[in-house]
């Protein structure tokens, strides 16, 4: 199957600093890859130049086959769709109005309904008419990911399935919430959705993805599934973390518990 | 509810106007208007002065009230939309400043040398100075306020204050440098004035307001999107860097084309949007036009303060505008004090 996005040697730099050197990642129609790794690693910066926010200062970024410089802003909403990870909003809209920016100038009773059943998924329903300023931080990021999935579903329309990058969907999430997005990203994915989402909490990694990679200074450190990424050397290298992965019992699908880790705090060992 | 709204406005601008009309040195009775425009019967007499009054002198410092009031409230609802700010105002943050700066140089030391040449100052001279001066300061205080597409409230602010502080003493120079006549003419830019109104006048700021009404529609899509930041407006399809451009020429001229012909005239573009958020919620769409139409309401009310209050004397409408403005202001700043930390 062609790959729909395709990062070559991609390097970033800032300053004298190096921010990404030599990454390259090539990703299938439907599939999910999370993206892990210790903060500054890299992981943002990846997505900021899988996006197009960010011109790498060498290697390019294909989109079904296109380069995303020659994509206007336009186009490129129709392709893919971003969730930042924290959104300020200056002016009290309301949640709905915030949701139905996803769908840009369109109007009438297929977008009516998309963003009702967008408000619905993430467990947003009767706030549609809160200004989004009233909200906790947690509720304006679902609000945020139910517009994004209006992006998402409106670009669907038109141009079939595309591309959906996340920026630590589940950061202020309780887990209930966490699980829910967990759960919206996985049903885009299985309609030919490619889903690229940064993640910290390794078992939600896990849950989600059958694709994991893992940066470390700017580099792509391993790359494959949960069983094959996650693992004790792993994490020792990357994240200096000892003795934390465990194996659930009936499926043998890893998890990670720092236990080991306790005798490296302070208190009771 | 809200589709109501720009009817309202719209009949409570022609009432303004109206009212307007009938009052002044020579009071002059809805009847007697009436018959000045031979839509009724009237004393010939009568209708003749009448007449002059209202076309000489009343009705063009009426036109220009309300092209001056659209201009500054739109300009404030689009830069509040631009920097994401709901202190946004031209006059408050130095963009009028630079603007009358930047005019008054054109009078002073374009007077003298071009005088000294031979040659007379062109009537749009002024205009396209204070264009100059207002993209000029807008510009600067866009880098000084915008970090990698996140507007910072306290820089704005204060980037705002020192714009303003710097024209302000730039205006002072100017001061020192005139003579007499020009010396007026300056003093006029600082405190913002109606007065000397001609159809000429009219003519000359009228096609910026067309074209404000042009463009508004245009970039109301963009500015509700820019709302989530300036990444996050990218993602969802918005060509950023244009918008930007285009909303800071838009100021730019707005402010510019204002500030040539009354001066800087404060706080209309603060109050009047925010007043509308209250009214109709933030979305552009109908916030841009509705801005015009009351800013437009709002400036004939109070012109009409400003040269009955004090009459036979005048007041400057900056003044009045600035007596209303200033404490709304600092309500606002109370509200946003979250915002700008303890």
């Amino acid at each position: 199957m062609n790959p729909v996005l395709v990062a070559t040697s991609i390097v970033v730099r800032i300053g004298a600093k190096t921010l990404l050197d030599d990454v390259a990642l090539s990703l299938g129609p439907g599939e999910v890859v999370a993206l892990v790794g210790p903060n500054g690693a890299g992981k943002s910066t990846l997505l900021r130049v899988l996006s197009g926010d960010l011109v790498p200062l060498a290697g390019s970024v294909r989109l079904n086959g296109r380069t995303l410089a020659s994509y206007g802003p336009r186009a490129l909403a129709g392709h893919r769709a971003v969730l930042s990870q924290s959104v300020s909003v200056a002016f009290p809209f309301t949640v709905a109005e915030i949701v139905r920016m996803g769908a840009g100038d369109g109007r009438g009773r297929r977008i009516d309904d998309l963003v009702e059943a967008a408000l619905a998924e993430v467990d947003l329903g009767n706030f549609d008419e809160r200004a989004i300023t009233t909200l906790s931080g947690g509720e304006q990021q679902r609000a945020h990911f139910a517009r994004v999935l209006v992006q998402l579903a409106c670009g669907e329309a038109t141009h079939g399935p595309g591309v959906l990058l996340l920026d630590e969907p589940t950061a202020n999430l309780d887990l209930r919430h966490q699980l829910d997005v967990i759960a919206a990203a996985k049903s885009r994915a299985a309609r030919g959705v490619t889903v690229v989402a940064i993640l910290h909490d390794l078992n939600l990694a896990g849950l989600l993805a059958e694709r994991i990679v893992v940066l470390n200074g700017g580099r792509i450190d391993s790359d494959g599934t949960p069983d094959q990424v996650i693992t004790d050397a792993m994490l020792e290298r990357v994240l200096g973390v000892a003795d934390a992965v465990g194996r659930v019992p009936a499926e043998g699908t890893p998890f990670v518990l720092p236990h080991a880790a306790r005798k490296l705090l302070p208190g009771k060992p | 509810m809200r589709v109501l709204v720009p009817p309202v406005l719209l009949v409570v601008l022609l009432l303004a106007a109206a009212v307007a009309a009938t009052i002044g040195a020579a009071g002059i009775p809805f009847g007697r208007i009436a018959a000045a425009f031979g839509l009724a019967p009237g004393n010939p007499a009568l209708v003749d002065r009448d007449w002059l009054v209202l076309w000489s002198i009343r009705l063009p410092r009426i036109a220009l009230a309300i092209i001056i009031g659209g201009l500054l409230a739109a300009c404030g609802a689009v830069m509040q939309g631009l920097f994401r700010n709901p202190l946004a105002d031209p006059a408050l943050v130095g963009v009028s400043s630079g603007a009358a700066l930047a005019a008054a140089a054109m009078i002073v030391v374009g007077d003298r040398y071009l005088s000294s040449a031979g040659v007379t100052l062109p009537l749009e001279a002024l205009p396209l100075a204070a264009f100059v001066g207002a993209l000029a300061s807008t510009m600067i205080l866009y880098r000084i306020a915008t970090r990698e597409g996140r507007t910072s409230v306290a820089m704005f602010l204060l980037g705002g204050l020192a714009i303003a502080a710097l024209a302000n003493a730039g205006l002072g120079l100017l001061v020192f440098l005139a003579d007499d006549r020009q010396l007026r003419d300056i003093n006029f830019w600082m405190l913002g004035s109606l007065s000397g109104a001609t159809w000429a006048k009219v003519g000359a700021i009228a096609p910026f307001l067309v074209a404000l009404a042009f463009v508004l529609p245009f970039i109301a899509r963009g500015l509700d999107l820019l709302v989530l930041g300036e990444m996050e407006a990218f993602h969802a399809g918005v060509s950023v860097e244009r918008l930007k451009r285009t909303c800071v020429v838009l100021v730019a001229a707005a402010a510019g084309a204002a500030v040539s012909v009354s001066g800087v005239i404060g706080f209309v573009g603060l109050v009047v949007p925010h007043l509308l958020r209250l009214l109709i919620g933030p979305s552009h769409r109908l916030l841009l036009p509705t801005a015009a139409l009351l800013g437009a309401a709002l400036l004939v009310i109070a012109d009409t303060f400003a040269r009955t209050l004090a009459a036979p004397a005048e007041l400057p409408i900056g003044i009045v505008t600035a007596v209303i403005g200033a404490p709304f202001f600092l309500y606002l700043l109370l509200r946003q004090r979250a915002l700008l930390g303890p």
